[in-house]
């Protein structure tokens, strides 16, 4: 079930003070967050954010067609290095 | 037999049956479409009148993507998920279950015929 219009998009309280802040400033640099559920807002395009993974920040820059999904979406937290060759 | 929106050529069925067979038509939306147009549900495929064919034709193609369009639409999609590199454009890519589905067995649809990996069991140790 997808969550409620009354209630309007997650984006963590934060993360929304330092994009507004930036916003004001006139400046574009990485946002360090944790907040993987947040949803990408029109306000975050053409920002850059240090996504978590659980293990580095990933860098994520923010485009037009992004605004929708979340943070997490684009910091994969898992590798995936293909399956070993037979060997011997 | 009359043709509807190019290839579909529905047969000796009720006529909400056969609208179905045209891509991105359920019953839900041939039954409605019908009622709007006030064509009972009843008549057989063959037995509409070429009027009836036409108006139903332009009314399908003017409500909602069928089709040509609707096919467009989903690679679109498809291709934009790709694109902006999101976990789900990533599955895609991969040809791996996109709606978190377990990938340890099964997801055959996905991921195609089994290839047999030999002494899988060996190597694991």
């Amino acid at each position: 079930m997808s969550r409620s219009i009354k209630k309007g998009p997650f984006v963590h309280p934060s993360l929304i003070k330092k994009v507004d802040k930036q916003n004001a400033q006139n400046t574009r640099s990485p946002m360090k967050t944790w907040s993987r559920a947040s949803v990408i807002l029109p306000e975050f395009v053409g920002h850059t954010f240090d996504v978590h993974n659980g293990r580095a920040f990933i860098k994520v820059y923010v485009t037009e067609d992004m605004v929708g999904h979340r943070l997490g979406e684009f910091a994969p937290t898992r590798t995936f290095r293909g399956h070993s060759k037979k060997d011997k | 037999m009359p043709r509807l929106l190019g290839v579909d050529i529905p047969n000796e069925k009720r006529i909400d049956v056969a609208l179905t067979y045209i891509y991105g038509v359920g019953r839900t939306t041939a039954l409605k479409v019908l009622e709007e147009l006030s064509i009972p549900r009843e008549t057989r495929a063959k037995d509409l009148k070429d009027d009836e064919v036409a108006t139903l034709a332009s009314h399908l193609e003017k409500s909602l993507p069928v089709e040509g369009a609707l096919r467009r639409l989903n690679l679109q999609n498809i291709a934009r998920l790709k694109e902006i590199q999101c976990y789900r454009g990533l599955r895609h890519r991969r040809g791996l279950p996109v709606h978190g589905q377990r990938t340890r067995c099964n997801a055959r649809t996905r991921k195609g015929p089994r290839k047999t990996v030999a002494n899988k069991k060996i190597l694991r140790k």
